[in-house]
């Protein structure tokens, strides 16, 4: 039997974990077992279970369980994050 | 406010693992330990100045006797087409220096402390972090039953096989079940298909209330396997996942 895994747009998706090192550089802590809600959906779950999409310009942290947006990071010319959380209905830190 | 500093790490061994895996053992001034699970960033920065970073999970286990200074190992996967790896893999030689940043995770990690059963399912390179977490027990003398479950193509893909039979072959050691999906040796008497719940079940002889699952691999692994968890009895705090890519690269 031969089955292979056919890259395609979900090979792309990451979790929130392999942006751990960002987030800490970010907010000072680590955030990925830090428990967060989704303003959408009202999911809650550790910051690692977020879907990290880090190909486009900045990253964009997405619910696990509704793919909306819950975080958008953004580096600034002058060396500052834009971070807009407002998919997040709260973390708990 | 920066808590997290990039440091020059020193590479001091490079070991073909498969054809497409090498392991870098690097050694760090000043590291103060890690957990198994965990990652670290590399950052490569060109004479232009242009910078590609990448996460690479730590497969070695932590040294506890050694808080100023250790050795540890990344598990990299050459991605063709990557800005990293291959860089890693082709031009990288021991006495090199790189900039590397971390320990980085505090979901993903098992620090053995708990008794419970623990199920590992690896696809591919997703191996590298549950390696971690095989050789912190057998480092630590863990008693926690651990079961691996690990999916390559090929015979030739299976990274750490020759470790991983000699811990299964104690009768204390890991349960390791290999799967092959692409081609098999022959004589062959491990699986030969995808990880599915038939095989979990399997793996899991019953014990699926009290166990803690790490699942590390492609997304559609991933997923299917977190998903035939929770169809064969876990809550889903009990499935800790962790994807893989070629975005690794």
């Amino acid at each position: 039997m031969t089955t292979t895994y056919q890259p395609d747009i979900e090979d792309l998706t990451l979790d929130a974990n392999a942006v751990g090192g960002l987030l800490i550089e970010i907010f000072g802590t680590d955030m990925t077992a830090v428990l967060s809600q989704c303003a959408h959906c009202g999911n809650r779950g550790e910051v690692a279970t977020l879907r990290a999409y880090v190909h486009a310009p900045g990253t964009v942290l997405r619910c696990g369980v509704c793919a909306q947006v819950v975080m958008r990071i953004m580096r600034t010319a002058d060396g500052h994050y834009l971070v807009d959380a407002r998919g997040a209905a709260y973390f708990r830190v | 406010m920066a808590t997290i500093e990039w440091r020059l790490a020193t590479v001091a061994q490079i070991r073909e693992e498969t054809p497409r895996v090498r392991t870098f053992v690097l050694d760090l001034p000043d590291w103060a330990g890690h957990l198994p699970g965990q990652h670290v960033d590399v950052r490569l920065t060109a004479e232009d100045g242009y910078q590609a970073q990448r996460s690479y999970s730590i497969a070695s286990e932590p040294h506890s006797d050694a808080p100023r200074s250790a050795q540890i190992e990344l598990g990299v996967e050459r991605v063709e087409d990557g800005e990293v790896s291959p860089f890693m893999h082709d031009v990288l030689m021991a006495g090199d220096r790189l900039e590397v940043r971390g320990p980085i995770g505090g979901y993903f990690v098992w620090d053995g402390m708990a008794p419970d059963p623990v199920l590992l399912v690896a696809g591919g390179s997703g191996i590298v972090p549950l390696m971690a977490m095989v050789r912190h027990r057998s480092a630590t003398g863990t008693r926690a039953p651990v079961t691996l479950v690990y999916s390559s193509r090929t015979r030739d893909d299976v990274i750490y096989h020759d470790e991983l039979a000699g811990l299964a072959a104690h009768a204390d050691g890991p349960r390791v079940i290999h799967t092959l999906t692409r081609s098999q040796p022959p004589g062959w008497t491990g699986f030969d298909r995808r990880i599915d719940r038939q095989m979990l079940e399997g793996a899991l002889d019953g014990t699926a209330v009290s166990t803690q699952a790490f699942v590390c691999g492609p997304t559609p692994l991933v997923e299917s396997v977190a998903e035939a968890l929770v169809g064969l009895g876990f809550a889903p705090g009990r499935v800790r996942t962790e994807r893989f890519g070629p975005s690794g690269g």
